[in-house]
């Protein structure tokens, strides 16, 4: 086994993950807040797909003389969860699009301000 | 790619962070080719570096392209570096990555490997796995995807009528 790579992979994905967690609690901004809720996501993808690598092992299409193949599994689970990601990305930029209607704006601390004061 | 994932975070100009966030799912896409999953980089790149990219652009051009400028917050540094080292410390006892005998490779995957050439007559497995052994997974997704699309429709056409009105 390469032993450099072994827990490399993780502290990439916790790097990621925390600039994205950052930016969602630190920013008022909501379509910023999203953005970073989006690197979060592709950190835990990129985790589950780490945990489905196998060293020398082949992409999991079935082919004559291959013996290691990586996980197919964490794939599958990871596929639904893109898709599911980007609708609910969409969902939340509609709900951003009705708060800039409904107050003009889309930062928070302002937000907060208006509400105080209605 | 982690470093245009902390330019996203620093930038305050929208814009940019939102051409960005697309190189970023870009390369995220040929990191999981690198790590032999092809039909993840596929999705990946079509929908989180395309899709996604231009609903942000579409939000964008009706929210403004410029974040107020915020002043330096010590609370939510601190409190991800606190979970950083929290983490990192929690992988110390991880499987090592790309082992065969790591324990996600012990259970259901090797019989999916085996048989499912012979049961479904599909040379690729994630396909196999994922409309046949795991077709409730599938279908839970397609009712997601449908809600969601139904919220956005009903939230945006809120917005549209008004406009005509």
């Amino acid at each position: 086994m390469i032993p450099e790579l072994a827990l490399y992979n993780y502290w990439i994905v916790i790097a990621l993950m925390m600039v994205g967690l950052y930016t969602v609690i630190s920013r008022g901004n909501l379509v910023k807040k999203l953005v970073g809720l989006n690197i979060f996501q592709t950190a835990v993808f990129f985790l589950y797909i780490s945990l489905g690598f196998v060293l020398e092992g082949a992409a999991p299409i079935l082919t004559e003389g291959v013996e290691v193949y990586s996980n197919p599994l964490p794939h599958v689970l990871i596929l639904t969860a893109i898709v599911v990601g980007v609708a609910t990305t969409a969902l939340g930029l509609a709900l951003v699009l009705r708060i800039k209607e409904a107050y003009g704006t889309v930062d928070e601390d302002q937000l907060q301000r208006m509400d105080n004061e209605a | 790619m982690l470093i245009t994932a902390i330019f996203v975070a620093l930038s305050r100009d929208l814009m940019a962070v939102v051409m960005v966030f697309g190189a970023y799912s870009l390369l995220s896409a040929g990191m999981f080719m690198v790590m032999d999953a092809p039909d993840v980089a596929f999705t990946e790149a079509a929908v989180g570096a395309g899709v996604s990219t231009l609903l942000m652009l579409m939000a964008l051009s009706k929210t403004g392209r410029f974040e107020r400028r915020v002043e330096r917050q010590w609370l939510p540094l601190s409190l991800t570096l606190v979970t950083t080292a929290v983490l990192v410390y929690g992988t110390l006892d991880m499987p090592k990555v790309g082992h065969p005998e790591n324990p996600v490779h012990q259970h259901v995957v090797p019989r999916y490997l085996e048989e499912s050439g012979k049961e479904i007559g599909i040379p690729n497995v994630v396909t196999s796995v994922l409309a046949s052994y795991r077709g409730f997974d599938t279908f839970g997704e397609v009712v997601v995807v449908f809600t969601a699309g139904l919220g956005v429709f009903l939230l945006i056409g809120g917005i549209r009528r008004k406009e005509n009105r």
